[in-house]
């Protein structure tokens, strides 16, 4: 028996019962797996592929399971985020489902997990090459807006005509002064595709340029899997001088652990004041246990603790 | 007694053999070479011929009118010089600093559509073909000079409002959305969309037709005075002869898709030659 | 210096809507040199205006020859291709009616300083040339930047001759410029000739106050009506004509 027999030995009773290791079948992750091949390959560029019926609904995070499916070993040590938590009922519940069909253990701190499925946030603490951040993708397409006609996004594409990306920058501007795009904000990955990052928020969109780790984004519904490979430059659009910039925190404190320059969650008071809360919340507990005087490897981040990005001169001003 | 020189082998196409009389010569004074050259044009649309045979040579600038009635082939015609649609066979050349000196028709997608971005602008009768309709109307300007890489924003919004001033555009509205403006105003913006990037050549497809007698003679006005301050060459399709008189320097006259007659325009208008021309002509007296 | 040189000079109208042409003018002949003045006379209806627009190429001629000493060497002017005409009538050959055609919301300044505009002068040079052409023939200054189109007819012809006239040409086509105007303008007008003719400018004219120009005339062209053909309509009539056939 070869290794991964050996390790897989657990899943036979379950295999027995109609399940296939992965819950995929193995033809459908060699397909996954060569469409994030492909996708590697051209970075930012949306790869087509056959979105399979998983045990969760179309729109809830199909896209990224199957990407974790497919990736997953028994060796993996898997984490769940949603919108930062790990511990909404949804990152909880495709936690449990991948740690069930994969045999992967599962962790909550980024600094340990090889596979961090998330929707809508990059965590705090950088991440470094070897782990995988697989992100789930409502709307993969950064041209919809502009041209509800596929078939002539995909010719744009091809074109790299992106000029009425720029276009909708410039209405921004002349109606608002600033950039009004908060999350999904459309970049230009490796000079050459625009991809919409998902609905992560500004904050973490810098985050993806030359980043150590990999990057997967897979949308189940629209079926559509892009990737940004580990040191690709991803740079959000703006003009030569009207700059992209993220969101204005400084101000925001976290009511828990005190922390600044990290990404909040506002929780409304009954008293109608606002109380902040840092949005990634493996990367509290961590600080929290840190107060507490447990010792807790915690991860360069980021932004540092005066809101200096770690790419020293990519965010302009 | 005639001077004997260049005999101009473009020409040949543009000698119009009238029903009698003359027969006209190759141009000998023209000092500068065609800016537009397009020969043997031929389109069908499954049995319908829509154009045929059809050869247009424009001089650095002109301003050259097509008419015709509907169906005459005048606005496909035009499509193609626009490279927006390819016809079946035809030669396309524009003698412009920067386009290569081959067939246009036969260049593939994307090196055409550069030359179309940056050569050739475009007024439509229809503002909703010409114009985002959901975007400002500086924006519509300043999406030309985004295609072609500018990604200063203060620059931008200079060369939107310097356009739209020399298309006589109200620019406390530059930020309207297009569909609050006036059908005159509507066509001030698409003519400053398709001159701001200074191109060689400017297609009008009846860009004041649905306009009143007021307005439609205040953004004529406003073509002739561009066309002498940057002397851009135009082709300017119309059925209206008030307006082919009023800009044109030369008229081609078309029916199903055939070159029927063609001189200066006073002498179509006065003394047409082709019997077609007469009664097109007679018509509108 | 010979100027022009015109021979076997034919023009009929073709009507297909009628099937019949309608001869104007046959086998004319004669030459003019720098600075001549050429007074066309014959009947009404006899081919002199169209005798001119054939000329200015206005109408095609259907036989003969029209050569014309350009700046740049001989051409036949009955030949000659239309961008070639378009390029001689911008610098050589000026064509004067006592029609102005005004453009809504075109001044009176506007309209005259065109021409030079056109040629590529500046606006400020065409403007003060304008104003000094419009001075020539008297009309007041108050009515420099106002719209001819609401001018009264004498107005609007003192505007048409500085517009016509205001730029330098080789040959000047004169098609009955005189017919209505007062007698000042018209006094105006043949100083402004005289001036031109003595600058060499050569003059073919059409006119019915013959007297007004006569100092300036060096030979005459009588037209007649070839023997037995009625008398050419003009253009109007022809066009009535048809709409009566219609």
């Amino acid at each position: 028996m070869n290794r991964l027999m050996t390790l897989t030995a657990p899943f036979a009773q379950e295999q027995q019962s109609g399940y296939a290791y992965g819950f995929l079948d193995e033809f459908a992750k060699r397909e996954l797996r060569r469409t994030m091949l492909k996708a590697v390959a051209i970075p930012g560029y949306q790869v087509p592929y056959a979105s399979r019926e998983l045990p969760i609904a179309r729109g809830w995070g199909t896209g990224g399971l199957q990407v974790t499916l497919s990736m997953a070993g028994p060796e993996s040590v898997i984490k769940v985020i949603d919108q930062g938590a790990d511990d909404s009922v949804n990152a909880a519940n495709l936690r449990r489902f991948l740690a069930r069909m994969t045999g992967a253990s599962t962790t909550t701190d980024t600094l340990h997990a090889t596979l961090i499925q998330s929707r809508h946030r990059i965590p705090e603490e950088r991440l470094a090459e070897g782990q995988a951040l697989i992100l789930q993708v409502p709307d993969p397409e950064p041209l919809r807006r502009v041209q509800p006609d596929i078939s002539q996004a995909r010719i744009m594409h091809a074109d790299a005509d992106y000029s009425q990306m720029w276009l909708t920058l410039y209405e921004q501007l002349v109606h608002f002064g600033r950039f009004m795009q908060g999350a999904s904000y459309p970049c230009l990955v490796h000079g050459r595709y625009v991809m919409s990052p998902s609905p992560i928020p500004r904050w973490d969109t810098p985050k993806l340029h030359q980043a150590a780790h990999l990057t997967l984004l897979s949308a189940g519904r629209e079926k559509r899997l892009y990737a940004v490979p580990p040191y690709t430059d991803v740079r959000p659009l703006e003009f030569d001088d009207v700059f992209f910039q993220v969101e204005n925190q400084a101000t925001w404190v976290c009511r828990q652990t005190g922390a600044r320059y990290k990404f909040m969650n506002e929780i409304p008071q009954a008293d109608g004041s606002v109380a902040y809360e840092l949005s990634d919340t493996g990367y509290a507990a961590k600080l929290a246990a840190a107060r507490a005087g447990t010792p807790v490897p915690i991860g360069p981040t980021y932004f540092d603790d005066k809101g200096e990005f770690y790419h020293a001169g990519f965010l302009k001003s | 007694m005639p001077v004997s020189s260049s005999p101009n082998g473009a020409a040949r196409a543009q000698a119009v053999q009238p029903d009698m009389g003359i027969a006209l010569q190759a141009p000998r004074l023209m000092p500068h070479a065609p800016i537009l050259q397009v020969t043997g044009v031929e389109k069908s649309y499954g049995r319908i011929r829509a154009l045929n045979a059809v050869d247009v040579i424009v001089y650095p600038g002109e301003i050259l009118g097509i008419v015709g009635e509907s169906g005459s082939g005048k606005s496909t015609l035009l499509r193609m010089l626009n490279l927006e649609e390819l016809p079946d066979r035809g030669d396309y050349r524009l003698n412009v600093p920067g386009v290569r000196s081959d067939n246009l028709f036969e260049l593939d997608r994307l090196p055409r559509r550069d030359i179309q971005i940056r050569h050739i602008g475009i007024v439509y009768q229809h503002p909703h073909l010409g114009l985002r309709m959901r975007n400002t109307s500086s924006g519509n300007v300043a999406e030309r000079l985004i295609m072609t890489g500018e990604r200063n924003f203060a620059r931008l919004r200079a060369a939107a409002s310097g356009a739209l001033a020399a298309s006589e555009f109200p620019l406390a509205r530059m930020d309207d959305l297009p569909v609050r403006l006036s059908g005159g105003m509507q066509q001030r913006v698409q003519l400053a969309k398709a001159i701001a990037l200074r191109p060689a050549l400017l297609l009008l497809d009846e860009p004041t037709s649905g306009l009143d007698v007021s307005v439609q003679a205040a953004v004529l006005d406003t073509l002739k005075r561009l066309q002498r301050e940057t002397r851009v060459t135009m082709i300017l399709v119309s059925h209206d002869l008030g307006v082919i008189r009023t800009l044109a320097d030369r008229v081609m006259v078309m029916r199903h898709g055939e070159v029927v007659e063609m001189g200066l325009t006073d002498q179509i208008l006065e003394d047409p030659q082709a019997a077609y021309t007469q009664q097109l002509v007679h018509a509108k007296l | 210096m010979r100027l022009l040189d015109v021979r076997d000079y034919c023009k009929s109208f073709t009507i297909h809507h009628l099937q019949r042409a309608v001869p104007a003018f046959d086998g004319l002949n004669f030459t003019l040199d720098e600075g001549e003045f050429l007074l066309v006379r014959g009947p009404n209806g006899v081919g002199k205006s169209t005798l001119l627009r054939c000329l200015y190429r206005s109408y095609r001629p259907t036989g003969g020859q029209a050569n014309y000493h350009s700046r740049h060497g001989w051409i036949d002017l009955a030949a000659a291709a239309d961008v070639d005409m378009a390029l001689l009538r911008q610098d050589e050959i000026g064509f004067v009616t006592q029609f102005l055609r005004p453009r809504p919301r075109v001044t009176a300044l506007e309209l005259v300083a065109e021409p030079l505009l056109a040629q590529g002068q500046t606006q400020d040079a065409a403007e003060a040339a304008a104003a000094a052409m419009l001075d020539v023939f008297g009309l007041k200054p108050e009515l420099w930047s106002a719209y001819p189109t609401t001018f009264s007819g004498g107005e609007q012809q003192k505007v048409n001759l500085a517009r016509a006239l205001i730029r330098p040409r080789r040959l000047l086509l004169l098609d009955e410029p005189t017919a209505s105007l007062d007698k000042p303008t018209r006094t105006a007008l043949a100083a402004r000739l005289g001036e031109l003719k003595r600058a060499g400018v050569a003059m073919i004219g059409v006119l019915h106050h013959p007297e007004d120009v006569a100092g300036l005339v060096d030979q005459e062209l009588a037209l007649a009506l070839p023997a037995g053909a009625p008398a050419l309509p003009d253009v109007t009539e022809l066009v009535e004509n048809l709409d009566a056939h219609r």
